[in-house]
């Protein structure tokens, strides 16, 4: 999929902007250096082959099957499908009966690693509130792999796959990653083999606000775009000499730049209110790049036709409003308006409470919609969980819902996950069982927690 | 499909409602939408003089908010106050009907921890009057002067069922915060149920923060203050107390005085095990004094000590993340455990959007009953969690006999749901507040309906409404 880049075709070629959020929109120029300094070494745990009958199953992507069949070996899915679904000799059979089987939760916007548990100022890790352009930090490099916090979006939120995003304080944020939800020694233990980057970039009151009161550019609006045009044409000239093979003197913030460009790195854009957003999409066609997912996109109701025109999703909460002043035309039903105008919505936390629970955020926007006549099938609804996070990432090709070939990112739910009164059962990842209800062996305790007082408890 | 009133209030309430509001509940007229105009207003006075209507709901499943299992059953509700309400209920002759057939009825969500009411945004700090930081006043500061019904909060919280707030103050200089309220969020000027209802204080680790830098210094800081409200209470013009240089000043020391006298509830905000002992300590020493701890994530660490001590405690529902070192034992199983020790028990949310979204408390209560379900999790019964978001944050703020359950003789905050109110997907179709019918439109559901499609029409958006 990458292309020599011919300069020419830089602006034009991503003036139209597809449909399609996991597909780059512009030829990659080929590095010169390593384009992968921290590989992941995440391998997945043992597993055996498994089988759940007769649960209902939500596919993922849209599909519903009653009495359904999960299969799964050797850490990916084998056959998802009706009571009549064979499975090998010697598999374990898990009986889902009054049960929900779904692809695991993917929180496209988390801090989990890079502001954890205990919060305090020695942890503060999201922020590089040096600068309004910070493109050269990496949120990876902040990532505490003992956050306690990622087992309880395991045990209680089945996350089995998160983006670690740097925080908002910046136009240019820096690099997100994404990892699977593993506890390992390392950063690197965890990291999402094969996933590409991130760049977060911030609209709005935050960036403003940081640099504004420090009497520095930004200090509005207008100083928020034009450091962002300033950077994006800056960053257009280190990719033309890039690419036409000169000698270029290493910029390591150009370099993530450039990857958008290119089309090898996501937008991921904090932005809420609508007006800001279309600017954006503008300023993307003017550079020539693509907006992933806006984030926080409370007011992308007010737009969804737009936001569905330039094929770019929306990461949203389901009832957080009013704040700050971006957030005040927050309203409960944005995720169904925006599902229902065709683009894509998506249920994030930003929050180590709120992603313990998605799904329950994805219930109440379903219900809201509901009461407004939008339609939509719980086992629809389960898009915005998995597979349109997935789609957002560019990790869609590899997990977001129960395909053959996909890895086995699964969770068991004891009952209807859009029930209040539903809590993850089992959590496997890449096949293997992460999290078992029953089993205090297979509840995972960080290094932080080891010999504290409440080590190993429920949680 | 739609069951929103395309119609709905004038957003600038008419000057002078607080008079009418106030007569309209005395006189339990259950009003619509249109009452809270002028005309509205106008036509009460001279056409319904006299009317104390009774009415019934009826068929709904009833959840009174004791603490006891719903069943199916009538509310009946006369002169803003509940007649009766349960499974062998009449309707009385004359008595208005609502059908309520496959719906709850119950009692309105009380906040039982907030800050509601006293902010419009969060990060617009004129709108937000939660806390005076640099004030040198503290215990004295009392938040029901800066309750301010208009605020978005108000609405959308009324429109998610929550009917009444315990509202505390926040922030400030001084481990003394001031002194909460009780308030409704009815569609009216007059939303205080109770001023002066309780003081409020910082320990742990944000009294430590505000009193000199330690826990230790806290509680000197906090026995002193005690000790200057006796010394004030013997001999008030004695007490030395109009300077900066004071320690407290004098309307502060005067403020603590039905503090000590156990009089006026102290709430204290302690999260860790420790620090909650450390507060039991402290009523041996002043042994008038009516705690309630607030927060108390530990508090499963030494439930046994709280349930002796009988001192309630509005917890935090959720939280099980070691956020600070004071809540390193974090757990879910908090309430269930703290409640099947014998702890009285409610559920609040101290610095968790605590100015805006009471609206979650039911789904913390039915996440609450979803741990009886995990294997080695503790959870609370249905009624029981129930009990903690009505009956049991009035009664520990004094209130019982006034709010928070449909029993006899409680003013009539009254919730119609399509289902289970614990349950995400149910919603709130009729809220009476003091026998009052709300009007549920807010802000949100204007712009909703603004945008259900995104396009332009023949003239902008701002034209349509």
């Amino acid at each position: 999929m990458r292309f020599v880049l011919v300069a020419g075709l830089l602006l034009a070629g991503c003036a139209t902007t597809s449909a399609k959020v996991d597909t780059p929109s512009a030829k990659a120029a080929t590095p010169k250096w390593n384009a992968d300094p921290f590989p992941s070494t995440y391998k997945a745990y043992p597993s055996v082959p498994t089988a759940i009958i007769n649960a209902t199953v939500y596919d993922g992507e849209g599909g519903r099957i009653e009495r359904g069949t999960v299969f799964m070996s050797a850490g990916k899915m084998i056959a998802v499908g009706g009571p009549d679904t064979t499975v090998p000799d010697g598999t374990t059979v898990i009986d889902g009966t009054g049960k929900w089987v779904t692809p695991g939760i993917i929180d496209i916007h988390s801090h989990l690693g890079d502001y954890p548990s205990p919060q305090v100022a020695a942890h503060s890790d999201g922020n590089e509130a040096t600068g309004p352009v910070r493109a050269e930090v990496w949120a990876e490099h902040s990532v505490w792999p003992q956050d306690p916090g990622f087992s309880r979006a395991l045990a209680n939120g089945g996350v089995t796959a998160l983006q670690i995003l740097p925080g908002s304080a910046n136009l240019f944020g820096g690099r997100s990653v994404t990892i699977k939800n593993v506890y390992a020694r390392t950063m690197q233990g965890m990291k999402f083999p094969g996933a590409p980057y991130g760049l977060k970039m911030a609209c709005g009151e935050n960036p403003k606000r940081v640099y504004g009161s420090r009497n520095q550019m930004p200090s509005t609006r207008m100083g928020n775009v034009a450091v962002d045009r300033q950077t994006w044409a800056k960053a257009v000239e280190y990719k033309k000499k890039l690419d036409k093979g000169s000698d270029v003197t290493r910029d390591i913030a150009m370099d993530t730049l450039a990857g958008v460009l290119a089309g090898d790195i996501l937008v991921h854009n904090h932005c809420y209110r609508a007006d800001e957003m279309a600017i954006v999409i503008d300023m993307a066609k003017e550079f020539g790049y693509k907006v992933s997912t806006f984030h926080h996109a409370v007011e992308s109701y007010k737009i969804a036709d737009l936001l569905k025109a330039n094929g770019i999703c929306s990461a949203m909460w389901s009832d957080w409003w009013g704040f700050k002043m971006e957030s005040y035309d927050a309203i409960n039903e944005n995720i169904p308006l925006v599902h229902d105008a065709g683009a894509c919505a998506i249920v994030h936390s930003d929050d180590p409470n709120g992603i313990q629970r998605l799904n329950q955020e994805a219930a109440k926007a379903l219900a809201d919609g509901r009461r407004i006549g939008i339609n939509i099938s719980d086992e629809m609804a389960w898009t915005w969980l998995s597979y349109n996070p997935a789609k957002a990432m560019g990790i869609a090709e590899k997990t977001g819902s129960l395909k053959p070939g996909k890895m086995a990112d699964v969770v068991l739910w004891n009952g209807n996950p859009f029930s209040v009164y539903t809590r993850p059962e089992r959590v496997w990842i890449d096949g293997a069982m992460m999290y078992d209800a029953n089993d205090p062996k297979r509840r995972p305790v960080s290094d932080f927690e080891l010999g504290q007082t409440g080590e190993g408890d429920v949680k | 499909m739609r069951h929103f009133p395309t119609k709905t209030v004038c957003p600038e309430p008419v000057e002078g409602l607080s008079f009418f509001a106030r007569w309209s509940r005395r006189r339990g007229r259950t009003s619509t939408n249109s009452a809270r105009t002028v005309f509205g207003l106008a036509f009460a006075l001279v056409a319904t003089p006299a009317t104390a209507q009774t009415i019934a709901i009826t068929g709904g499943t009833v959840a009174i908010g004791d603490g006891s299992v719903p069943e199916r059953g009538t509310v009946v509700m006369r002169d803003g106050r509940i007649v009766a309400a349960g499974p062998l209920v009449a309707v009385p002759a004359g008595a208005s009907v609502i059908d309520a057939n496959g719906k709850w009825v119950s009692t309105g969500i009380v906040a039982g921890f907030s800050r509601l009411g006293l902010v419009g945004v969060d990060a617009v700090d004129e709108t937000n009057d939660a806390g005076a930081g640099k004030s040198v006043f503290s215990a004295s500061i009392s938040v029901a002067d800066a309750i301010n019904p208009r605020v978005p909060a108000i609405a959308v919280n009324r429109a998610a069922g929550v009917t009444r707030a315990i509202v505390a103050p926040d922030g400030g200089g001084s481990m003394f915060v001031g002194e909460g309220a009780v308030i409704d969020t009815g569609n009216d000027a007059d939303a205080i149920t109770k001023a002066r209802a309780f003081q409020f204080v910082e320990f742990g680790e944000a009294g430590a923060g505000r009193s000199g830098g330690s826990r230790a210094a806290s509680q000197t800081f906090f026995r002193n203050a005690l000790d200057e409200a006796r010394d004030y209470l013997r001999n008030p013009n004695g007490y030395d107390g109009r300077s900066k240089d004071s320690i407290l000043m004098r309307r502060d020391v005067a403020a603590l005085v039905p503090v000590m006298q156990g009089k006026m509830p102290l709430y204290i905000h302690v999260e860790s095990g420790p620090d909650i002992l450390q507060m039991l300590a402290l009523k041996k020493d002043y042994p008038a004094l009516r705690l309630v701890l607030v927060g108390c994530v530990e508090g499963w660490t030494v439930a046994r000590q709280i349930a002796a001590a009988g001192v309630p405690v509005i917890a935090s529902a959720l939280k099980d993340l070691p956020a600070s070192f004071e809540q390193l034992a974090a757990t879910q199983s908090n309430v269930g455990r703290m409640k099947a020790a014998g702890v009285m028990l409610a559920i609040g949310m101290i610095d968790d959007n605590d100015t805006r979204q009471a609206q979650q408390t039911t789904q913390m209560a039915g996440n609450l009953v979803a741990l009886t379900r995990v294997p080695g999790a503790t959870g609370l019964s249905w009624g029981d969690a129930f009990a903690a978001i009505t009956s049991k944050p009035a009664e520990i703020a004094g209130l019982g006999n006034e709010i928070g359950s449909l029993r006899a003789g409680r003013r009539a905050d009254v919730v119609i749901w399509s289902g289970d109110p614990l349950e995400l997907a149910t919603a709130v179709e009729k809220v009476w507040i003091d026998g009052v019918a709300q009007d549920l439109t807010t802000r949100q559901t204007r712009l909703r309906d603004r945008y259900l499609k995104p396009q332009d029409g023949a003239l902008p958006k701002a034209y349509e409404r």
